[in-house]
């Protein structure tokens, strides 16, 4: 998917002329008039359209630093760790949404990676070839459900049986560790970690998927050759090789988990609060931002929402580009080793 | 291969299977089958969420969800044709501005494209598709939203146009990168300059496939609320206007949904309906469409040069998580 391919050549050599590098090709054999222009015209048009990509999100780091300068110079470092989020006084401290976001995204992760994992192995290697396509198909429409309505299902189902059986049941049985202490409300920690697990698990399986589809026949085959049971080949000939690319994909699938905002938004609980058990209330980055920018009443507050949401698009930027490399580059070491 | 028998198994040996690999193979058995688990248990929430959607959503279901306009609280009756109205407006507005974007900067990956700048502007595609969307409505407020002084259609348009350009620009570089190159060659042979194949030629050749990824686009693009929560906003009316608030579907579910009222939570569950109806559909249409292509494309004779993209994960048309 959204790997960068190697450039392959299978353009014509016409197209070398009207990236106007290789103008030469085409100006030797006298040129009619309009058909340099023309093309010139076109690639220019298009690099146009290029340079657009390229600029919205350098546009978006500006316009963010731009827009949360007056916050950064006012709190300063403290900002990421103060736990007091008090607009009424001004007092800015982000400390708690950071704890909700980075939390709820792990605690999506452990839920999400043995599932997805245990998915994409049997897509690619274990399923009969008539359920592949369909089992693949679901899957992506689990991806293509609306956050919004993944929020509505989760206050209207998810909330309820957590409250009414999960959560008394891990306070009776867990509740000597302080993770399951406090009342069983529902909406906290636990709701949100649950519904991220639910959305992460397409973006994690099909790169996977991806992954472990790469990985050359002539390992499953020599391992098979050795005498190893299907488990054996996946475990020795199939993961082994695909390690890193899996992890590339569970990166990616924590980045979805912590941009992700309605979903979260709706079942979370919004209390900008920490606390060490996952049944307590909590938030997370983008909630906050979806919550309060449209209410916000002062520049201080807009601009340190601002903020928050510069660090949201650093982190994922930094998790996009660490992922990226990872699957990348197995995938290339996979297509140098077939 | 095959998960039921392993062949490899005492493959050698008369005998029958020793105590370690029968060990082996049960072991086999047990973690092939925990696998086997994994895909039942991806299904239940997505079963429990279709089925629970249909079930609230479907008795609020009526011509008149879609035309009338929400009532307030405890008048029977009402509907979302607002917040319809406003997705249609916003979905299309988006496309304007995100198609030529998105296809024009496929093109120039595709065709044009070469080095560093390409490379960067490929991966920017990339980056582009997982950042927030929360953080694109934030963009967008600041410069949109700013200096108009207002919430508007056209910023709501821009931020959703945003959102949908990274899918766009990859599915359209690799549909173009499918197109046969004898074609291209033909058509350069009979003398038509370059650009003219290349759009009438080639992207005439990849459209259909476009097209479809444009589906998956629009499929995205249309149940995304946090961009819209503060660039489009929402409003009680219809409106058509571009520089005033908008209502949205997404928007209004989640208005309503959060609501204390009976009422509008079962309104909410029919625009939920209507939103996931909307969305599956689509994906569904281009997931058909792109098999039946592929299979026609696979039908290619044997000598055609093989298209330059991994062949392996077919249709190239992946669903919207990056």
């Amino acid at each position: 998917m959204s790997v960068p391919l190697p450039e392959t050549s299978t353009l014509g050599e016409s197209s070398a002329g009207s990236t106007g590098a290789g103008e030469t090709a085409t100006a030797d054999g006298a040129p009619r008039p309009g058909v340099q222009v023309g093309d010139r015209i076109f690639a220019g048009v298009v690099r146009l359209f290029g340079l657009i990509v390229l600029a919205v999100p350098a546009l978006m780091l500006v316009a963010l630093v731009f827009a949360s300068a007056a916050s950064i110079r006012r709190t300063g470092f403290s900002f990421l760790t103060s736990s007091r989020w008090d607009p009424v006084h001004e007092h800015f401290g982000a400390w708690p949404f950071i704890y909700g976001t980075v939390v709820s995204s792990l605690l999506a992760l452990c839920l999400a990676v043995p599932v997805s994992v245990g998915l994409a192995i049997f897509l690619s290697d274990l399923a009969p070839h008539r359920v592949r396509r369909p089992l693949g198909f679901v899957v992506e429409l689990l991806a293509a459900i609306p956050s919004v309505v993944y929020g509505f299902w989760g206050i209207f189902v998810l909330v309820p049986v957590l409250r009414e059986t999960v959560e008394p049941f891990l306070i009776a049985h867990l509740g000597f560790l302080p993770l399951f202490r406090g009342e069983p409300l529902g909406f906290g920690m636990l709701a949100s970690g649950i519904i991220l697990a639910i959305m992460i698990v397409p973006t994690i399986t099909s790169i996977s998927r991806e992954v472990l589809g790469a990985v050359p026949d002539t390992h499953r085959e020599a391992a098979l050759g050795l005498g190893a049971t299907p488990w054996d080949v996946i475990r020795v000939a199939v993961l082994p090789a695909a390690r890193s690319g899996i992890v590339g994909a569970i990166i990616l699938g924590l980045n979805r988990a912590l941009g992700e905002t309605m979903a979260v938004t709706m079942v979370i609980g919004n209390r900008p609060k920490v606390s060490a058990s996952l049944l307590d209330p909590a938030y997370s980055m983008a909630s906050v931002i979806a919550n309060e920018f449209a209410e916000a009443d002062s520049d201080t507050y807009l601009s340190a929402l601002s903020e928050v949401a510069l660090l949201l698009l650093g982190v994922a930027l930094v998790m996009n580009l660490l992922a990226r490399w990872l699957v990348h580059a197995t995938k290339q070491r996979m297509a140098r080793g077939a | 291969m095959s998960a039921r028998r392993p062949q490899g198994l005492g493959a050698g040996s008369l005998l029958a299977p020793s105590a370690g690999e029968r060990w082996r193979l049960w072991r086999s058995r047990f973690f092939t089958g925990l696998c086997g688990l994994c895909a039942a248990v991806v299904l239940v929430p997505l079963l429990s969420i279709v089925l629970y959607i249909a079930r609230r959503g479907l008795p609020g279901l009526s011509l008149g969800f879609f035309t009338h306009l929400p009532r307030p609280v405890g008048e029977p009756g009402g509907g979302m044709g607002n917040a319809v109205l406003g997705s249609l407006e916003l979905i299309g507005l988006s496309c304007l501005f995100g198609l030529p974007v998105g296809v024009g900067a496929g093109l120039y990956l595709a065709e044009v494209g070469r080095g560093p700048l390409s490379r960067a502007v490929r991966f920017t595609a990339d980056v582009l598709g997982g950042i927030p969307s929360i953080t694109v409505g934030v963009f967008v407020y600041s410069f949109v939203v700013v200096p108009m002084r207002r919430f508007s259609a056209i910023a709501g348009a821009l931020a959703l146009a945003v959102v949908m350009i990274p899918t766009l620009t990859r599915t359209s570089e690799e549909l173009l990168r499918l197109v046969p190159p004898h074609l291209r060659e033909a058509s350069l042979g009979l003398g038509v300059p370059a650009w003219r194949t290349t759009l009438f030629v080639v992207l005439r050749t990849a459209l259909p496939g476009i097209g479809t990824g444009v589906m998956l686009a629009v499929a995205r693009v249309s149940g995304e609320t946090a961009p819209l929560l503060f660039t489009a906003f929402n409003n009680r009316y219809p409106s058509v206007a571009l520089d005033r608030p908008i209502a949205s579907l997404p928007v209004q579910i989640l208005t309503y949904a959060t609501s204390p009222y009976k009422d509008w939570q079962d309104q909410a569950w029919t625009g939920a309906l209507v939103l996931v109806g909307l969305v599956f559909f689509l994906n569904l249409t281009a997931r058909v469409a792109a098999a039946r292509r592929f299979s026609a494309s696979r039908a290619l004779p044997p000598d055609a040069p093989s298209p330059p993209t991994d062949t392996d994960d077919a249709p190239t048309l992946e669903a919207p998580h990056r």
